[in-house]
């Protein structure tokens, strides 16, 4: 081997050296860490965005360091939480809306940081993704069964804020249950809280006492599923399994799973691969799961929640088909007409036609 | 039978170390409750990341000014109708109407770049708080109802109109019909005062306040009034001190004060108002007012203090996933302790046997 080619190989190796410690492929534990609005516990939002990141933990095991921090106020609080982590953090989860500017300003700050934004919009900087689910594909499931098992067609709806996430929802809810059932009427309650269950089991009770004899709620406590199973009228589960707190109330729960999401953007920093994206995902990549179903409810019923949400996963059937009007009356879709993302979906702020309830304002 | 005799003479000693004793004991309860609680983690090293790391870290210590200078401004105020007699309770709420005052003025003006804007939303911030807590000072003039109450309940009112207004006038246009008001640009927001970090100059205010404050107690008629007014009721009506001025005073300055803390955090560290401005900073500084003992420059040292409890709490937390409650208990202790000792100093405990 002359002189020339032996110094090209020592060049080489060295490339090859400064190259490894130069790309983002991660030989140490990836750090990652998780931003909470609320409590751990063992239901809910927040315990479904734990369950999250302790199977990322549970299938990378020593090649990720998970750190959580629970109860972080949607204010200027979470922006020095978030920096904190961003100090020793490879990757960030914050897991609430209220978190999206906070993110964005230290984003800015440490580009190296990857950050993940749940429910939000904003992707100033390419450092950061945005992702949500689908769950109104969720409350279509539930909207059909509370249409069918009603005795009184009325359901109640606890509701949280009038964002479009939550309009969706009623909306979804609204229009499956009148599918199945004309005569179906929805009351409303909002609390203007994620987590009050104080305020959540007296919304409850007020809509029963309304003639609700089904509930539905977007809000994190178990308190509804409380009243529900006292009052002997039925309810259903949020983003977690809620079956202890409602043996007979659950018919079934719109559960959220964001493991297999939050495993494959980990993977990605320690690849190397993680890029910025936007993520909207529904029954179809299991992101939107249900808990299983009710056995007192009539086989009919659960054939057709079941035929639902094959259909939802086959992208067979949409819950926002048209001909659907606005609740004054203006079109919104056409016949066979189903709506973009945005702005549409993201940015809903009305009733559809046939909801009997102010819209908040 | 237990029972509490006033001292004839505090002693000037004990009244000065007091605040020493009532930390110390905190901390060794905060010792005992690690020593019980903690699996693995050493208490010394949680203990450095509570009470130390948030003074020598120097993000953490900019971190610390931030969260204290709200607590400054409110403590202050607070200290002032306290010291009256006039039970401010409802701070909270003034600090959110003085926070959406302020930030519908930066709103409204949202093309403008101008060097007046700022003041003119400190102006609007500071009127918002007033106003809303002249609410109570008119309610107990005119119709004696308990201020108390009055400034308690309309907290929650200011809380829900933070929340109309979100959801109508002041929500961002652009916003996907989120609840949040449009980021304010450069000259609606405070300056920092310190590169590289959120320290505002509402610190420097905070400071100037209290100095203003402590000369004005020391100098001026009003000082001389709120103080007699407040300890003794009777006196001050003999010595010819108007009692609906002291009452106006009181709620007035006290309302104005958490305004303008209300749009320094909208338009400090928020950048934007939305609905998490409420933050019990107008709560956390009746602790605060209390632990200086009502004095207007003490109010800065004890809003420091309460800071360091947040900021320690938050990364022990963060370090080694405690809950985040270690606040709130490292909160209550002190102001128990403190409490305790100031009452010890005070008072003497007799026992004594009753005959049954």
């Amino acid at each position: 081997m002359s002189n020339r080619s032996l110094s090209s190989v020592v060049k080489l190796s060295i490339l090859s050296v400064v190259l490894a410690f130069t790309s983002n492929v991660y030989a140490d534990p990836v750090k990652a860490a998780f931003v909470y609005i609320g409590p751990t516990g063992d239901h809910g939002w927040t315990f479904a965005h734990d369950q999250g990141a302790k199977y990322v933990k549970e299938m990378m095991g020593d090649d990720v360091i998970v750190t959580t921090v629970e109860s972080v106020e949607e204010n200027s609080d979470s922006e020095r939480v978030i920096t904190s982590l961003a100090r020793k953090n490879d990757i960030i989860f914050t897991t609430s809306f209220g978190y999206m500017n906070p993110t964005v300003k230290v984003a800015a700050r440490y580009p190296d940081v990857k950050f993940e934004h749940a429910t939000g919009y904003m992707r100033p900087t390419d450092n950061i993704s945005t992702y949500s689910a689908r769950f109104y594909e969720g409350r279509h499931v539930i909207g059909k069964i509370a249409g069918r098992m009603t005795e009184t067609n009325v359901i109640g709806y606890i509701a949280s804020f009038p964002i479009p996430e939550v309009i969706r929802g009623i909306n979804s809810a609204y229009l499956a249950a009148k599918s199945v059932n004309p005569d179906i009427e929805i009351k409303i309650v909002w609390v203007y809280s994620w987590y009050d269950p104080g305020k959540e089991a007296d919304a409850a009770n007020a809509l029963i006492a309304q003639g609700a004899d089904i509930l539905m709620q977007h809000t994190d406590s178990t308190a509804p599923m409380t009243v529900a199973e006292e009052k002997g009228v039925y309810a259903f589960g949020q983003a977690s399994n809620m079956r202890e707190w409602g043996k007979n109330a659950q018919l079934t729960g719109i559960i959220d799973d964001w493991g297999p999401y939050y495993l494959e953007r980990v993977q990605a920093v320690k690849d190397g691969t993680w890029t910025s994206t936007d993520v909207f995902h529904g029954v179809d990549s299991g992101m939107v799961k249900f808990a299983p179903m009710n056995n007192s409810m009539p086989f009919e019923v659960r054939n057709e929640a079941s035929k639902a949400i094959i259909d939802l996963s086959m992208g067979a059937i949409h819950p926002f088909t048209g001909p659907i009007n606005k609740q004054d009356g203006s079109a919104w879709l056409a016949e066979g007409e189903t709506p973009p993302n945005y702005p549409d979906l993201l940015t809903m702020d009305f009733y559809v036609e046939g909801i009997d309830a102010k819209y908040p304002n | 039978m237990i029972r509490l005799i006033p001292r004839v003479e505090n002693s000037t000693a004990m009244v000065l170390l007091s605040p020493l004793l009532a930390l110390t004991l905190t901390a060794l309860s905060a010792y005992l409750i690690f020593v019980f609680i903690l699996v693995d983690i050493p208490v010394s090293s949680v203990f450095f990341t509570l009470f130390v790391e948030p003074l020598i870290d120097s993000y953490y210590f900019s971190e610390l000014l931030v969260k204290a200078a709200p607590l400054m401004i409110i403590g202050l105020g607070l200290s002032i109708g306290f010291r009256a007699g006039i039970w401010n309770i409802g701070a909270e709420g003034q600090y959110v109407m003085g926070g959406i005052a302020g930030s519908a003025v930066g709103l409204y003006f949202y093309n403008v770049e101008a060097l007046w804007l700022l003041p003119l939303m400190t102006v609007a911030g500071i009127l918002g708080g007033m106003l809303y807590a002249g609410i109570a000072a008119f309610l107990r003039i005119r119709y004696q109802v308990n201020e108390i109450l009055v400034t308690l309940m309309l907290t929650y009112v200011a809380v829900l109109f933070l929340s109309a207004m979100l959801q109508g006038p002041l929500r961002n246009p652009s916003g996907f019909n989120f609840p949040e008001s449009r980021i304010f640009h450069d000259s609606a927001m405070l300056p920092i005062i310190w590169e590289g970090t959120r320290l505002h100059i509402g610190l420097i205010v905070a400071i100037i306040l209290s100095l203003v404050a402590w000369f004005g107690i020391k100098k001026h008629m009003f000082g001389m009034q709120i103080k007699i007014s407040g300890s003794a009721p009777r006196a001050a009506k003999f010595a010819g001190f108007d009692d609906n001025k002291t009452v106006w005073y009181s709620l007035l300055i006290s309302g104005g004060l958490a305004g303008l803390a209300g749009l320094f955090e909208a338009a400090g560290p928020a950048g934007q108002l939305t609905p998490g401005l409420p933050q019990f900073y107008g709560f956390t500084a009746i602790i605060v007012a209390f632990l200086a003992r009502l004095h207007p420059v003490g109010v800065l040292f004890s809003a420091l203090l309460i800071a360091l409890s947040y900021v320690g709490g938050e990364n022990v937390q963060i370090e080694y996933n405690l809950p985040s409650s270690i606040t709130q208990i490292f909160q209550g202790m002190l102001l128990f302790y403190f409490l305790a000792c100031d009452i010890l100093i005070k008072y003497k405990v007799v026992l004594f046997k009753t005959k049954n």
